[in-house]
């Protein structure tokens, strides 16, 4: 056993990357939850939008124009789920697993002919002499847009939700979608933009992991990503900082887990796996006091005649 | 169905022999016989599940972490009966079956148990514990329940080759295993129980009108206790059935996904008893004739996912229908 | 009433119209159950080559049928009936799960076939085969041996079960023959195909100095992953991966079914088909070795296809005395060559590997 082998620098620099995916599926399902709208189909969104940012971007050659086809095919799918439960009033909870099933089948049709293709490659900023500066440099300005990109857009989640008017409506129709009709604002029509902002992020997220993180297509390679961003939201109680943190928090877990086995520290694997999942737990019974968190008409079906 | 049509033609194969593979073969073809049996099989954890989950959501207590009670279920029921191998005698089943349902009970318990004290949110919670049992399962099929006689590789001994803790087919080649039993009894305590009993009154009025269910004298806290506890336990009941009858063996990846297909289970049912027999049936035939359709019409495995999707969607959406027909009736009454 | 009764006519007619045109076609229909999709790129889609040239061999004479992403349990128990009923004579099983399930159907169908994959269990219809893959590991721990700067060779496994084992202890022996200096640092994904893992577990691995990656995992994550990190060699597993030749991927082991599986459909056509227990390494083919790329000194590349040679013709035998097992003890004396039992099974690391076998 010997611990220093386990660089420091090069383990946060990883678990950045492993976490972006989540931050962006993450923050996606955040919005659509502060408009009261419960998505569980996280998982197909973010597969689909893995296979058609990796087509895309195969096709064109341009990883950039694969994210926002990823973007489009993730919205693309969250229409349907728009379509059920806001204009068939279907229950949320069951169609979001039928789209998870949906979307996982229907990216294994459409990923056929991609298998065994290398993607283009979406190169690392150069952020010229910052790159250089000890530590810090390694960390912070080795990555790619993407990776800033999903950054940049916890901030602005957080600002728009905060600060702007649009932000308010958001969290009023999330809150009480009777009083918010009765404001006048259109529920159903702000529901459905925020869940295809949230289709949009989960493509994204997915198209982070087949064009960059592994990169490569393969069938069912989210492999569960879309699950435990589900889980962020709640642990983050919707809250975009702190989504920020537990995306890292999950995301380096793994890292670490990976890199004790590598420095030959005996630990049993499967227990240090639950750890996420233990933690997370726990973050929440601690958060638990913190009562306003959830947003008030989450998972409702919203009918204006009722 | 349409659209389902399409998709088939679209990927080169004849819609109608697909379509009636899928819901015709495993009914009335030729080898029906086998089939039909196999629907049980296939039907009953899932009817199993269900029920108790319509339990909790009737009342609006979200427990989506059934996957992790079958498999704590499956293990629990599983430990008892390779502890007493090679013992034979007739008391090993009956206690493997109180252990499944122990070990599903208490794995639901955790997010009841944190709710009614802290609070927290019982979908998170719930959810997560499944992954906690997947590494846990993982850990024992890998280590502790290991077959000894194994040559070294992952899973348990086979319990279909331990007369005492083998759940058999009742008939041999029907199907009714102890799980269907289960689960037929499941459907007809949950009708009473909903219909019937105060309790089924106190879990309907909660979900419809948490408030008004407080002023009627409904203890909130004893309500989240009893619907998670029963989801569990009925989740625990079907891992172990599974575990002991048609699967044999701990595996690593021993669960298939029965305790997530049961939520939509409950769901398309429209969380009525009756109503989820049928759903749980209904899935059961498009596993089972999407099997065929693949083996016998060279469809992808993918390309029968998306059918069933399509097929979910659809019957989804017929909910518009309960909806506007609830609006109808008080136009009328106006 | 009527309606019933009409209903099962049809249904009878159907049935019996089914069956007389399969009857008609005389063809020999061979099953395969697959435990992923065949597009894995890896296990399933190396077994489902195999059935492509079971149909190319024979053509016309044969129909081949397969369900993919099969699960292990009473689900592939199910498929195989299914296929059993449809009329299959021969069904091959592509997992280890699949044995229990395959030895019960055998049971209730004691004249159609069945073949499992790295089982252990036969019957007098079931026949088991599995490949020598521990053979491939000795050329790549040769090759490997000769090619780390760093002298820190990264192994990802799946799962700690004999087989990935006897792949370490075969990698290794040969790695500390031509490099004494060299060490492994073995990480377990407990997973068989996850890209997202492997490829993190091969940053991991690459981070902490190996560079050379040997996987016991499907997806190609990890030589993408290897490529992205540069100067890093890996080897293609199960299947070629030649995509990523001629580096980081300088060689394979590439699980090669379709010799096994035409001799076997071929056998159940003439009838002289009888249950075996098949373990074949690169001689009859079954393991082949991937090219050898122009990464690989010349020097090595000769001496690793001299020691494929001699492994396949039966003269050298990867698991030759005299080695030690990791506490010290005797395994093998001075030319004693380890039975197949004891390999079967192995649960042990050899002398020098650190680290404990998970339990």
């Amino acid at each position: 056993m010997d611990l220093s082998v386990i660089n420091p620098v090069l383990f946060v620099a990883g678990f950045l990357v492993a976490a972006t995916p989540l931050i962006f599926a993450a923050i996606g399902e955040l919005i659509a939850e502060k408009s009261g709208v419960l998505n569980l189909g996280v998982e197909g969104m973010m597969i689909t939008g893995a296979i058609c940012g990796f087509a895309v971007a195969v096709e064109t050659g341009s990883p950039l124009i694969g994210f926002a086809a990823a973007a489009g095919g993730g919205a693309a799918l969250s229409l349907l789920f728009a379509f059920l439960t806001q204009v068939t009033l279907a229950n949320q909870v069951a169609s979001g697993l039928a789209l998870t099933l949906f979307g996982l089948g229907l990216s294994a049709l459409l990923g056929q002919n991609y298998v065994g293709i290398k993607p283009p490659r979406l190169g690392d900023i150069d952020f010229g002499p910052l790159a250089d500066i000890p530590v810090l440099g390694p960390v912070l300005f080795t990555h790619d847009i993407i990776l800033y990109l999903g950054i940049a857009l916890v901030a602005a989640t957080w600002a728009v939700l905060k600060f702007t008017r649009a932000g308010l409506v958001l969290r009023a129709v999330g809150e009480s979608h009777d009083a918010a009709h009765a404001l006048g604002f259109k529920v159903k029509r702000i529901r459905t933009l925020a869940i295809m902002f949230g289709g949009a992020c989960a493509g994204v997220g997915g198209a982070y992991i087949s064009l960059i993180r592994v990169p490569q297509w393969t069938e069912g390679m989210t492999a569960g990503v879309g699950w435990i961003a589900l889980a962020l939201v709640v642990f983050a109680s919707w809250k975009p900082w702190r989504l920020l943190l537990g995306a890292y928090l999950f995301g380096g877990i793994t890292q670490l887990q990976l890199n004790l086995q590598g420095a030959g520290v005996a630990i049993p694997v499967e227990y240090l796996a639950m750890s996420p999942y233990l933690i997370t737990i726990l973050v929440l019974v601690i958060l638990s006091r913190d009562k306003s968190a959830a947003p008030a008409s989450l998972g409702r079906i919203f009918h204006a005649s009722s | 169905m349409f659209f389902g049509g399409l998709l088939f033609v679209a990927l080169g194969k004849d819609p109608v022999a697909a379509i009636r593979t899928i819901f015709y073969e495993p009914l009335f073809g030729q080898y029906a016989f086998y089939y039909r049996p196999q629907l049980l099989v296939k039907g009953a954890p899932l009817v199993l599940i269900a029920i108790g989950l319509s339990l909790g959501f009737k009342a609006g207590i979200w427990n989506i972490g059934a996957e992790g009670q079958y498999i704590m279920g499956a293990l629990f029921g599983a430990g008892v009966g390779l502890a007493f191998y090679p013992y034979e005698a007739w008391f090993v089943f009956p206690l493997m079956v109180a252990a499944g349902a122990f070990g599903g009970w208490i794995w639901a318990m955790i997010p009841a148990f944190l709710k009614v004290r802290f609070g927290t949110n019982e979908i998170l919670v719930s959810l997560m514990l499944v992954y906690v049992a997947e590494q846990f399962l993982a850990s024992m099929s890998l280590g502790l329940m290991k077959n000894p006689e194994g040559f070294g590789f992952p899973g348990s001994r086979n319990l279909q080759q331990y007369e005492s803790a083998f759940n058999a087919d009742l008939i041999e080649g029907s199907g009714m295993h102890w799980g269907v039993v289960a689960a037929l009894i499941a459907v007809i305590f949950a009708y009473v129980l909903l219909s019937k009993h105060r309790l089924g009154f106190a879990i309907r009025v909660t979900g419809e009108a948490p408030r008004a269910a407080r002023f009627s004298g409904v203890n909130p806290v004893r309500l989240v206790l009893f619907c998670m506890g029963m989801s569990g336990l009925l989740a625990g009941l079907a891992g172990m059935f599974e575990v002991s009858g048609p699967a044999g063996q701990v595996t690593i990846d021993f669960n298939v996904g029965y305790g997530f297909t049961a939520i939509i289970v409950a769901f398309l049912g429209r969380l009525h008893p009756v109503g989820i027999l049928l759903a749980g049936g209904l899935m059961a035939l498009t596993y089972i004739g999407g099997d065929i359709a693949q083996s016998q019409l060279g469809l992808p495995a993918a390309a029968i996912q998306v059918f069933q999707g399509m097929l979910l969607f659809f019957l989804l959406a017929l909910d518009m229908l309960t909806h506007y027909r609830l609006r109808f009736g008080t136009a009328e009454v106006v | 009433m009527k309606l019933s009764a009409l209903l099962t006519g049809a249904a009878l007619a159907l049935g019996l119209a089914t069956t007389a045109s399969a009857d008609a076609h005389s063809k020999t229909k061979v099953g395969f159950v697959f435990v992923g999709p065949v597009g894995d790129g890896g296990w399933t889609y190396e077994h489902d080559q195999g059935r492509l040239a079971v149909e190319k061999e024979f053509g016309d004479a044969v129909e081949t049928v397969y369900v993919e992403n099969v699960a292990e349990g009473p689900d592939s128990e199910r498929v195989m009936t299914q296929m059993a009923l449809d009329g299959a004579k021969l069904i091959f099983t592509t997992s280890f799960g699949y044995m229990d399930p395959t030895i019960n159907v055998a049971k209730k169908f004691p004249d159609v076939k069945f073949e499992h994959a790295t089982g252990y269990k036969r019957a007098d219809n079931v026949s088991t085969y599995s490949a020598r893959f521990y053979e491939g590991r000795a050329i790549q721990g040769h090759i490997a041996g000769n090619m780390t700067e760093s002298n820190i060779i990264g192994y990802i496994g799946s799962y700690p079960i004999p087989e990935v084992i006897r792949g370490i202890n075969s990698a290794y022996i040969h790695a500390k023959k031509v490099n004494p200096d060299v060490q492994f640092k073995i990480v377990w994904a407990y997973t068989w195909f996850d890209p997202a893992k492997e490829a993190d577990a091969a940053k991991v691995l690459i981070e902490q100095g190996a560079d050379v990656i040997l996987q016991h995992t499907d997806s190609t994550a990890p030589q993408a992953a290897a490529q992205e990190a540069g100067n890093v060699i890996t080897f293609g597993q199960a299947s070629d991966m030649a995509q990523y030749a001629p580096k980081p991927r300088v060689s394979s082991i590439i699980d090669n079914w379709a010799p096994y599986y035409i001799a076997r459909t071929k056998a159940v056509m003439d009838g002289t088909w009888t249950s075996t227990d098949t373990w074949d390494g690169i001689g009859p083919g079954m393991v082949g070795i991937g090219e050898i790329s122009d990464a690989v000194p010349a020097n090595v590349k000769e001496e690793a296809l001299a020691m494929k040679d001699k492994i396949a013709s039966g003269e050298y035998h990867p698991f030759t005395g005299p080695v030690k097992k990791q506490d010290g003890s005797d395994w093998l004396a001075d030319g004693e060559v380890a039975d197949d039992g004891t390999l079967a099974g192995m649960n042990f690391y050899v002398e020098g590997i650190e680290g404990t076998i998970p339990q």
